[in-house]
């Protein structure tokens, strides 16, 4: 198990869907959402034609890679080590953070900037820095709208998606202070130009740079990042430290194989067909560099991965983070990332968390699910979310996870469905019935205890004869 | 450093386990390990990456183009500095350019354009335009490469407003995987520059209500010459 400071419990889920579901403006903007990145990532699958053919590659790829993971990450080791990086072991949440809160403090940092990077998230980081007196800016435009507001992401690749821009412009009224006051903040325009500025003053005084990676690759010693502003490139060249926190799973064997799973990340996440800028980051500057850092650190971090090798949902560790799940699932479309209280939300939330905090506090996330299917049909590494998400299911039935009411229906159910005459028996008795108290109309326009059914629809009453009766009264005539 | 050894033997051996290991693969694990990392095959390749070089120069255009970036084609080194000059003219910015000792861009004809001046090294918080050279591209999708050290140093392709990237157009491949292969020629096997930045067009956020805005953090303008 891992440990994660997260708020993930069944309370909290229950009280973030009603919320999600009476916030207007959040139900708007989860459907732009849905209708943007759903649209685009299809264009981008129907312009690349070899698209489900890398598909099938890069599962190939990251299999192979999780099934030589040891091997890999020790020739990754080697590799970064010989271009003048080092490496750094963390078993655990609490292992990595201490591990960087400790470069910082060899660094003499004051101020660390940080790239988007949900594993520093995952493990608390900034939380841990801050604590110790070291000033983090977050660079990534969303996640510094949430620095300043103390809020949390509601998606993996969008993170103020639930967010307006008079919202923001509140934020940055209130955060960037030393700004003249009643400055025009009324366009998206001027809000970016301002974090623009105010952001540019901290990559530039950083003593620390700190990134996550998309990708590490063993052939080079490299760390992988994409992004479409730059933060990530100017977090990683400008300070004079740069340390990679990223999880082992991250791993690929070579640089063709990172290509392979290139094609995919963007077109699948966003429907873009390469983000704007994809960096390759192999050890400090060399001799002779006029720029960039003269440290480079990956920390990598196991927090559980290592468990979910072993077991089950080993599958899981070939995410790549790319969104696409959440985008087209009906449930995450509905109520946003806020509602899952953990750092990874949607189907691959759903399978993840409970791996890192237990499936006894993190139930609701696989139960919120109609396997309706689509995320796995949009997964470009083929993750089985689903399949998993109902193995989840079944360890927390086993468990006792799910209320009493629920248990006790089920076996009532169970005992009867194991028992034909019985069911036979008691389903002619209780349908005719059924039919006769929802007097005749057809439906039940509300019953006592469906009331959070039939609160915004009927519930169709039986006609008043079991499938058997009406079978076995059946006219035999030709009609087959 | 005792802790560090325990942390790294930790995770290894959790691995080991998880996977089960008997000890009895271990040659042919490594063999299949060593295999991949020396010959490091080839996936798929889009078919719109094997095209001819013509077809190539005209997907980086379009590509470079569709994401954002200016892109101006020039027959001769002459032609490549006056849509330099231009571009800069364009944009009311002033004939400054950041940039490093690039011997391609050392020897474009600076002498025919006494007015524009260069100042070399790393690029300054005032710089307002940069210009680099990228030694090669990936036309598949308007992708540019750029590789750190004093030839063409990282920060001028992130901190100016207006970055200008001259590439020749023999070194526009089709495939990232060509691309790379470019790149192990000039610096060598497994192993790669501290930085080799992909660039595909300005920088960009749809952070903010989904709506597309240049310039988030890097540069606001990417203006691509394309040499021969």
């Amino acid at each position: 198990m891992s440990d994660l400071p997260q708020d993930v419990s069944s309370e909290g889920f229950k009280q973030g869907v009603a919320r999600a579901l009476a916030d207007a403006e959040l139900q708007r903007a989860l459907l732009n959402v849905k209708r943007g990145f759903i649209v685009k990532r299809a264009a981008a699958r129907a312009k690349l034609p070899e698209f489900d053919q890398l598909r099938d590659e890069a599962r190939a790829i990251k299999d192979h890679t999780l099934a030589h993971l040891d091997l890999y990450l020790e020739a990754y080791e080697r590799k970064v080590i010989e271009s003048g990086g080092q490496v750094h072991f963390a078993p655990s949440a609490a292992d990595a953070r201490d591990i960087v809160l400790g470069l910082c403090q060899d660094a003499g940092a004051r101020l660390v900037t940080k790239g988007k990077s949900m594993v520093s998230e995952e493990i608390g980081l900034d939380a841990h820095l801050e604590a110790a007196g070291i000033e983090v800016a977050e660079t990534d435009l969303g996640d510094h709208i949430l620095q300043i507001r103390g809020d949390r992401p509601s998606h993996i690749i969008a993170p103020v998606i639930h967010l307006n821009k008079e919202e923001i412009a509140e934020d940055f009224a209130r955060a960037h202070g030393e700004l003249p006051r009643g400055r025009p903040l009324d366009t998206v325009q001027a809000l970016v130009t301002e974090a623009r500025a105010v952001l540019r003053q901290k990559f530039l005084k950083a003593d620390v740079g700190i990134t996550g990676a998309n990708l590490l690759i063993a052939e080079t010693g490299s760390s992988v990042i994409v992004t479409n502003e730059g933060n990530g490139d100017l977090t990683e060249t400008l300070p004079r430290m740069h340390i990679v926190v990223a999880s082992i799973e991250k791993m690929v064997p070579t640089l063709e194989d990172a290509c392979t799973i290139l094609r995919l990340l963007a077109r699948s996440g966003t429907g873009q067909e390469i983000t704007t800028y994809t960096t390759f980051a192999t050890g400090p500057a060399r001799d002779g560099d006029p720029d960039g850092p003269r440290q480079y650190h990956v920390v990598l971090l196991d927090n559980g991965r290592s468990e979910l090798l072993g077991g089950d949902f080993r599958d899981m560790l070939r995410c790549i983070r790319c969104g696409a799940c959440l985008n087209h699932c009906p449930v995450y479309g509905t109520i946003g990332g806020h509602a899952y209280g953990s750092v990874y939300p949607g189907p691959m939330g759903a399978v993840l968390t409970p791996a890192l905090v237990g499936i006894g506090r993190a139930r609701d996330l696989p139960n919120a699910s109609s396997f309706c299917g689509r995320c796995e049909e949009v997964c470009p590494m083929a993750i089985p979310l689903p399949a998993l998400m109902r193995k989840w299911r079944e360890r927390d039935f086993a468990q006792g996870g799910p209320p009493l009411g629920q248990r006790l229906a089920l076996k009532l159910w169970a005992f009867a469905a194991k028992r034909p005459r019985l069911y036979h028996a008691l389903t002619g008795a209780l349908v005719p019935l059924a039919a006769r108290l929802a007097g005749g109309k057809g439906r039940f326009r509300s019953l006592p205890f469906a009331h959070a059914w039939t609160e915004t629809r009927d519930l169709p009453a039986p006609e008043g004869k079991t499938f058997h009766a009406l079978y076995r009264h059946k006219p035999r005539s030709g009609t087959p | 450093m005792k802790a560090s050894g325990q942390a790294r033997a930790t995770v290894l051996s959790r691995i080991r386990a998880a996977l089960r290991l008997t000890g009895k693969q271990d040659g042919a694990r490594e063999a299949a390990v060593e295999d991949r990392l020396n010959r490091h095959p080839r996936g798929t390749i889009p078919a719109r990456a094997l095209a001819g070089q013509e077809a190539l120069l005209e997907l980086l255009q379009t590509m470079l183009a569709s994401q954002g970036a200016e892109v101006t084609l020039a027959a001769t080194p002459e032609d490549a500095l006056r849509a330099i000059a231009g571009g800069l003219r364009a944009h009311d910015i002033p004939p400054i350019l950041r940039v490093g000792t690039d011997p391609v861009l050392e020897a474009l004809p600076w002498e025919t354009r006494p007015s524009l001046e260069r100042r070399f090294g790393p690029a300054e918080p005032e710089d307002r335009a940069a210009l680099s050279r990228a030694q090669m591209a990936a036309a598949e999708t308007g992708t540019l490469f750029l590789v750190s050290g004093a030839d063409n140093p990282t920060t001028l392709n992130f901190l100016p407003e207006t970055h200008i990237v001259l590439i020749c157009a023999g070194d526009v491949a089709g495939s990232y995987e060509e691309a790379f292969d470019r790149l192990r020629a000039i610096y060598g096997e497994s192993t790669l520059p501290r930085t080799v930045n992909l660039i595909s067009g300005p920088s960009r956020t749809a952070d903010i209500e989904q709506t597309i805005v240049r310039g988030a953090h890097g540069p606001k303008r990417l203006h691509v010459v394309i040499l021969g």
